[in-house]
């Protein structure tokens, strides 16, 4: 299994803050990574980093066995490379399906129109709002929103799906039902590196789990070492208890 | 999506068209005269529209496209004797080039620093060429009489120049229309909703924009080049005023911005609403209405700012989902 | 050219600076405050040359004194404009309150244009002139001067040591936080509209002193005002002060090296190369 996303001595900073030193990771294909932290950890920054809207003071970024260093979000997105915000970004006053179009019609897979409009129609299926298809996106509660983005980015047939805090703001059932879609967006074939606060899911998801504090990486590895591992409890997730539990619950 | 068939399509159409051929059948000089200065209007909103309203960057320099395309025909006919066709073309080009040198500078900008920008660039362009001797400095180009021999004279060479402006407002529908309904205008819009977003979904938004403002300076540096020659001179004050960018911005935001209909309704509009104002006769107190032309103009933007600020197709789409057939 | 030519248009150009500087410094404390361009500035500063006119001819009062009743009128101007035009829309993305400041903008200029008409007026008023060494310095311009270093200093005192100054810092630093603190912040926004117009006033009144005018030379002083705050950053009043300078010292020093009318092609040259570089100013200004 290759790697599709390799993330080598990344280092950013904002002003005198430092945000980011040294990350290094690799992605393989079909693999889910799970990327946690406390607030300000940088993981956000990390994101737009390897998608492009910052450009990285050190270190290099390799995707799909290119360097991407550097490369606009636009040319990033033309190679395979999809993202969803933390606070989600509709195109408001263009209705859900537009919104899912633009993103077949600008990924890696160019689609003209029509082509766009059938597939954006299977993509809104799979996420559940079909119906809403001819709404005005400004329209959507919250949620509806999360899978907007969320579709917007599949209907692009990405090779790397980024994934900032999709669950946040979700009830339990509906935190259930993101798992689910989570999951079998893997079936398809999609690599996924999401960033989550939400414990029991992101720890049941992931095939592995990377854990940032400060803008350093602290931790890396499947998610029952992640549990038990002492700066991670100690730097985010509290009580050691909890960690065992939240396995448990698993 | 692109329906040719879609009703909307063809009623902007036929409003433009049948506006444009009304002096056509009457042959009426009067008439013919209403229908420049409409047509002008329509055909300014319209591709300003395509920057403004489909990508969502406000420009109020919109006149410079107009000025320089009139100003580099009127000198390609007046010291190189080209033909009109010729001439038109090249303020088209002219104004096209202008376009993209500037995309590549001033789209950068956002909000309202590109809004300031394109203030200083016809500011600047303005000022330079009132100085600029090839191109007759403060004084301007006046075109020999003769000029409209070839055209079989003046009164011929006018309604050829109204058959090209009746041509080019359709054209700018039809283009328009186009535009709003293929993939690049999708793009467009993406970016006027959320540009940081649209790059992110994939949309090259620096080439993207870049193109959206050649296409919106094509026409008007056509148009530059017939009207200038219908009057036989340009000036830098006739040919850079502010104010008709400013006409062409309040006409967009009455009729509805980003719609097709928008600005053909609100320069429609607006034109009939100042043709009331010049030719009445009503006094307020001592002053005559007509001196109020831009108070009147001021407050119908100011109200539609505040309270529809979709303007008048706008609204009505929202309104009356139903109607979004024809209001296109 | 020589050195006393030099230095007369050198000194000149200062002297006319200050005082476009505090034309600026209007605009830019609006941007800055509630991040408004306010595309009225121009008629602001009309109103001011034709206020202290009127006052000037009509009852005879002095020019300066003019000057404290036209900076009032401003002040209530700017607030009633900020309530009426500008409030509604102030959380709208920032083309609306780009196009209602202009909307207000026409309704003004349109309303004088129709009652003073666009004549030419002159205030016809001197103070002598003063020789400092090989200098000619005009007593009208030199007042002009020192009341706008004075007024500079009382924005200051006033931002920076009364309650409502801070406020307005606040509000101009953070809104939304300000508010959960409890500042009313609408009416702070107002009162900050109402010193940018005041000053816009202020300026204006100076100018007619010295320069005869017509109800559009406004125009002429906003398009100074916007190359003067991008110089000197768009929400930073002292930059406004520096900005102004400079553009007062390439006005005055420039002609000795090119015709006149090549002069503006250059301001506005320099005003897009600014906004391209570093739209925050030379000083460096809020975004």
């Amino acid at each position: 299994m290759s790697n599709l996303l390799q993330v080598q001595g990344v280092t950013k900073h904002f002003g005198g803050l430092l945000a980011l030193s040294q990350v290094t990771f690799d992605l393989p294909e079909g693999q889910i990574l799970g990327l946690i932290g406390p607030n300000g950890a940088g993981k956000t920054t990390l994101f737009n980093i390897i998608n492009g809207v910052y450009k990285p003071d050190e270190g290099r970024i390799f995707f799909r066995g290119q360097d991407v260093s550097g490369k606009k979000p636009y040319q990033l997105a033309k190679m395979g490379m999809a993202r969803t915000h933390q606070v989600v970004r509709p195109l408001n006053e263009l209705t859900v399906r537009e919104n899912v179009m633009a993103g077949a019609c600008f990924g890696h897979e160019n689609q003209p129109l029509g082509r766009a409009a059938s597939i954006a129609g299977e993509v809104l299926e799979f996420v559940g709002l079909a119906a809403r298809a001819g709404q005005l996106a400004s329209s959507l509660n919250v949620a509806q929103k999360k899978r907007l983005e969320m579709a917007r980015a599949l209907a692009a047939r990405p090779y790397l799906l980024l994934l900032d805090e999709v669950l946040a703001g979700l009830n339990s059932s509906e935190i259930d039902g993101m798992v689910q879609t989570v999951l079998k967006i893997r079936e398809q074939g999609v690599t996924i590196l999401m960033i989550e606060h939400v414990m029991k899911a992101v720890m049941n998801v992931s095939d592995r789990i990377m854990v940032l504090d400060y803008g350093l990486q602290i931790a890396e590895g499947s998610p029952q070492e992640i549990a038990k591992n002492e700066r991670v409890i100690e730097a985010y997730l509290g009580d050691p208890k909890l960690a065992e539990r939240l396995m448990e619950e698993a | 999506m692109k329906h040719w068939l879609q009703p909307g399509f063809w009623f902007a159409l036929l409003i433009v068209l049948g506006l444009g051929l009304w002096p056509v059948f009457t042959r009426e000089a009067s008439t013919r005269e209403v229908g420049f200065t409409i047509l002008l209007a329509m055909t300014m909103a319209v591709s300003l529209n395509i920057i403004m309203g489909y990508t969502g960057y406000v420009s109020f320099g919109h006149v410079v496209f107009y000025g320089l395309g009139g100003y580099v025909g009127m000198y390609l006919i007046g010291t190189w004797n080209a033909s009109l066709p010729l001439a038109v073309l090249g303020g088209g080009a002219a104004a096209a080039i202008l376009a993209f040198l500037l995309g590549k500078a001033i789209l950068r900008l956002r909000g309202a620093y590109f809004a300031l920008a394109t203030i200083g660039v016809n500011e600047a362009v303005r000022t330079f060429i009132s100085n600029f001797k090839p191109f007759g400095g403060p004084t301007g180009i006046e075109l020999q009489f003769s000029v409209y021999k070839p055209y079989g004279g003046a009164t011929q060479a006018l309604w050829l120049t109204y058959y090209a402006v009746v041509g080019i407002a359709a054209f700018a529908v039809i283009f328009s229309y186009y535009l709003k309904t293929s993939k690049f205008g999708l793009g467009l819009m993406a970016i006027r909703e959320d540009e940081d977003a649209a790059e992110v979904l994939g949309v090259a938004t620096p080439n993207i924009k870049t193109l959206a403002f050649v296409f919106s300076a094509l026409l008007p540096g056509m148009l530059g080049v017939l009207f200038f020659f219908k009057n036989g001179n340009v000036e830098p004050g006739d040919a850079f005023r502010l104010h008709f960018s400013i006409e062409s911005l309040v006409m967009i935001m009455l009729g509805g911005q980003g719609t097709l209909l928008g600005p053909i309704i609100g320069a429609l509009g607006y034109q009939r609403l100042r043709g009331a104002l010049l030719t009445n006769n009503v006094m307020i107190g001592a002053l005559p209405l007509k001196d109020f032309q831009l108070v009147i103009a001021g407050l119908l933007m100011l109200l539609i700012i505040l309270f529809i600020p979709a303007g008048l197709v706008g609204w009505l789409r929202q309104r009356f989902p139903r109607s979004r057939r024809i209001l296109v | 050219m020589n050195a006393v030519t030099l230095l007369t248009s050198l000194v000149d150009g200062l002297l006319i600076g200050v005082v476009y500087g505090i034309a600026a410094m209007g605009l830019n404390l609006i941007w800055g405050v509630m991040r408004v361009i306010n595309l009225a500035h121009g008629a602001l500063i009309a109103l001011g040359m034709f206020g202290v006119y009127l006052l000037f001819s009509v009852l005879g009062l002095n020019p300066y004194a003019a000057l404290l009743l036209v900076a009032l009128l401003g002040l209530l101007a700017g607030v009633v404009i900020y309530l009426v035009a500008i409030a509604r829309v102030i959380n709208a993305p920032h083309l609306s309150t780009l196009l209602a400041t202009f909307a207000v903008n026409m309704i003004i200029i349109g309303l004088a244009t129709a009652v003073f008409t666009t004549t030419p007026r002159d205030l016809g008023f001197s103070l002598g002139s003063i020789r400092a060494g090989p200098l000619t310095l005009l007593g009208t311009r030199l007042v002009a001067a020192a009341v706008t270093l004075l007024v500079t200093g009382l924005l200051y005192a006033f931002l920076y040591r009364t309650r409502a100054g801070k406020y307005i810092r606040a509000v101009s630093n953070n809104r939304s936080a300000a508010e959960l603190m409890g500042i009313p912040s609408s009416r702070i926004l107002a009162l900050s509209f109402g010193i940018g117009a005041m000053l816009a006033a202020i300026a204006g009144g100076l100018i007619a002193t010295f320069f005869s005018f017509t109800i559009l030379s406004g125009s002429v002083y906003e398009l100074k005002s916007f190359i003067i705050s991008v110089l000197g950053g768009l929400g930073n009043p002292l930059g406004a002060l520096v900005g102004g300078l400079i553009l007062g010292v390439l006005e005055g020093v420039l002609p000795l090296a090119m015709p006149n009318t090549w002069v503006p092609v250059i301001e506005f040259l320099l005003f897009i190369l600014i906004l391209l570089i570093k739209p925050s100013g030379l000083l460096g200004g809020k975004q």
